[in-house]
């Protein structure tokens, strides 16, 4: 501090502008709080309104933000961004940069093994499978979003027409999961088309607007429809998945039996979750690969410049379209999945609560990155359960979480895009220059 | 107009509302010539390019663009990308349209997005890997490769492309359009906010891409040392008229040109020519 007075005062407002704006802060606090902590009211016990004033707790929080706002300032004035000088050597850094590559791999090695390292908690299992699904939203979802920079609300729209068309298919007409998979996603592709077309012209807001409505009329199509989806009372008795063909359960026919094992129902869990794991792989692999394919870079070019895009040749209808029914279908999968292990599905899972969801997981891991869309699942639906012990303070800290994480990483966990080929070095590209897409 | 016109627009109108931008103008462009659209601001030059390149639905006129094979296409019946698919008709833009975030290695794939797309077998083939698809790939890749090299930017070709100077930027914007492998190629003003050193390179690239690939260009251009050292064929426009057509030495002693440029009524023109002469 004292050595350089200089840059000190180059860079500080001085004391009048921290007391300023903590006097703002603290001004905004009082309008704010005065009715929010100042004023308590309740209903009387006849009935009527009750109220008392709790000035001393108003006071004190508004005190708080003044100080706070001071030592926020004072914070940002040591801690600041100061020129370029890197405060981490460059071994530090290298040896970071090499941990980082080693994420995915351990990552992957680590998820294979959890159900042999947890075998006997089915509370980690489950966990797993659900961190695992939203895992595969989130990459199915990052094909839309992600990679054409389609702003999609209402992903779960196709994640609700896989599980239904599993749970109709296998209730109705006894089809197998193996059988209804490839028709779920078939038939979530064929609904991602149909959403494609009219909202083809439409870029940006009007776009998330109108899928956002596309999720809620499927929704309430399930809701409605009650001769064929049972409306709100959902599906029962959807059929669990079998080992191609052979059944997980305790009878002479099941998998135990056949291998002559003691049969246990945590066998199944570990099914479900392998099966998750490769569904998941699957939707990486599909993506990895498009991605250096023709129709993956069309897609990004479409992300980075439309204009351009169509002076190429390019014809964006069908790069949209295809970015839809790819994104879709995997939801759809995604869906069979989540109705074959729930055994029970109701339009009360497909709310707009799981599109936001997984919109949060897309954006917050980085929008294209595989890695980063990963990492954020295991945030959003591992993360939110860590802090279960907090009770009802967990949506404050997890509030929090994201505001600081966005404050530092405003483009998700990895926002740096790596480029699809080379010629001789890999280099990853700045999210700076990366368009989000606008439609 | 003699000889072998790729392109010939007959009466081209383009009304936005009551402003007429391009008023029932005809000029045509020579094969493996280059042909320079000029005029002053707001005269309607790009709006003509944006007519050509499938931007702009005319509102009245006719484009027609013939290939070597003597196979015509009618381009106002043609929109947007099919006119750069089918008709081979590639353009860059006025402010440079890359995509930033991409190196500019892959900028020159996407240019190449429709020939990569049927050797992908429409990604099926891509998906599994077939060696068709590897072998397509791999050219592709030559051919950005040798695009590269010939702008001079083989070292950046891992770089994002909205990290580039600005003249290596240009440069690039044509090199993608040549990946389309363009019967004509339109470029909107390519030497603007370029240096001398980096104007005389363009004019080489441009004359070799016309000498080497055979591609005819219609350029448009404010740099008049650029136009009149390459163009085979000026065309003067105004206020949405054609004013002017010939050689650069025939458009640079035009009185009509000058008084254009100038502001000028055409005998005041004449007067100052004649004055300076």
């Amino acid at each position: 501090m004292s050595a350089s007075p200089a840059a000190q005062t180059s860079r500080a407002p001085g004391a009048a502008f921290i007391f300023k704006k903590a006097l703002i802060s603290a001004l905004v606090a009082l309008v704010l709080f005065s009715l929010m902590i100042g004023v308590r009211t309740e209903a009387g016990s006849d009935g009527q309104l009750t109220y008392w004033t709790r000035f001393g707790d108003l006071a004190a929080m508004v005190a708080a933000v003044f100080g706070g706002s001071i030592l926020v300032e004072l914070l940002r004035q040591w801690w600041g961004p100061v020129g370029t000088v890197r405060v981490v050597p460059a071994s530090v850094q290298s040896t970071l940069s090499f941990a980082g590559r080693l994420v995915a791999p351990v990552l992957l090695v680590f998820t294979f093994l959890v159900p042999v390292l947890f075998y006997d908690e089915r509370y980690i299992l489950d966990l797993g499978i659900l961190v695992l699904t939203y895992v595969m939203l989130g990459w199915g979802l990052n094909v839309v979003v992600g990679l054409a920079g389609l702003l999609d609300l209402g992903y779960v729209a196709f994640y609700a027409v896989g599980a239904y068309s599993y749970a109709l298919l296998a209730t109705n007409f006894g089809l197998s999961f193996w059988v209804c998979l490839p028709l779920a996603g078939i038939l979530a592709a064929f609904w991602g088309v149909l959403l494609g077309f009219p909202v083809l012209r439409l870029r940006g807001d009007y776009l998330a607007i109108v899928t956002l409505a596309f999720g809620e009329i499927i929704r309430l199509v399930i809701i409605n429809w009650q001769s064929l989806t049972g409306g709100p009372n959902g599906v029962t008795g959807i059929p669990r998945p079998t080992l191609f063909g052979i059944p997980l359960t305790p009878g002479d026919d099941g998998l135990a039996a056949m291998l002559g094992i003691e049969f246990s129902t945590t066998h199944r869990i570990v099914f479900l979750f392998y099966l998750i794991l490769a569904l998941a792989l699957l939707t990486n692999w599909v993506t990895i690969r498009l991605r250096r394919l023709p129709i993956g870079r069309a897609w990004e070019a479409l992300r980075e410049d439309e204009v351009a895009c169509r002076a190429l040749g390019i014809n964006t209808t069908t790069t949209k379209l295809t970015a839809f029914a790819t994104g879709a279908m995997f939801g759809g999968f995604a869906g069979a999945f989540f109705a074959t292990r729930q055994g029970f599905i109701s339009p009360e899972s497909f709310t707009f609560h799981e599109s936001a969801l997984v919109l949060a997981i897309v954006v917050l891991g980085g929008m294209g990155s595989q890695l980063g869309v990963a990492l954020a699942a295991l945030a959003m639906i591992g993360g939110f359960e860590l802090f279960r012990g907090l009770e009802q303070y967990r949506m404050l800290v997890f509030g929090m979480a994201m505001v600081l994480l966005m404050i530092w990483r405003p483009r998700g966990l990895i926002g740096h895009r790596a480029p699809t080929v080379f010629l001789k070095t890999n280099q990853a590209i700045s999210s700076d220059l990366v368009k989000e897409g606008h439609g | 107009m003699s000889g072998d016109p790729i392109l010939s627009v007959d009466r081209l109108s383009m009304r936005f509302g009551g402003i007429v931008a391009v008023n029932d103008l005809s000029f045509g462009a020579e094969r493996r010539n280059i042909t320079a659209l000029i005029g002053p601001n707001g005269a309607g030059k790009t709006t003509v390019f944006n007519c050509i390149t499938g931007f702009y639905k005319p509102t009245s006129g006719a484009m027609r663009l013939t290939h070597d094979d003597g196979h015509a296409i009618r381009l106002e019946r043609l929109n947007d990308f099919r006119i750069s698919k089918l008709a081979r008709v590639a353009r860059t833009f006025q402010n440079i349209r890359l995509f930033p975030g991409m190196t500019a290695l892959e900028n020159l794939m996407v240019a190449q997005h429709n020939a990569l797309m049927r050797a992908s077998g429409l990604t099926f083939l891509g998906l599994i890997g077939a060696p068709s698809w590897r072998k397509a790939e791999q050219a592709a890749i030559d051919l950005a490769q040798t695009w590269l090299d010939r702008i001079g930017l083989l070292d950046r070709a891992d770089d994002a492309a909205g990290n580039l100077p600005y003249g290596d930027q240009r440069r690039l914007e044509i090199a993608r359009a040549m990946c389309t492998q363009p019967a004509l190629l339109c470029l909107d003003e390519p030497a603007a906010g370029l240096n001398a050193r980096e104007s005389a390179a363009l004019s080489e690239l441009l004359l070799s891409i016309r000498g080497d690939h055979g591609t005819s260009i219609l350029l448009i251009e404010h740099d008049m040392s650029v136009v009149m050292e390459i163009s085979d064929h000026v065309v003067v426009m105004d206020h949405g008229i054609k004013i002017a057509e010939g050689t650069p030495q025939q458009i640079r002693d035009d009185p009509k040109v000058i008084a254009a440029y100038l502001g000028a009524d055409e005998e005041e023109a004449i007067a100052v020519m004649e004055s300076g002469t």
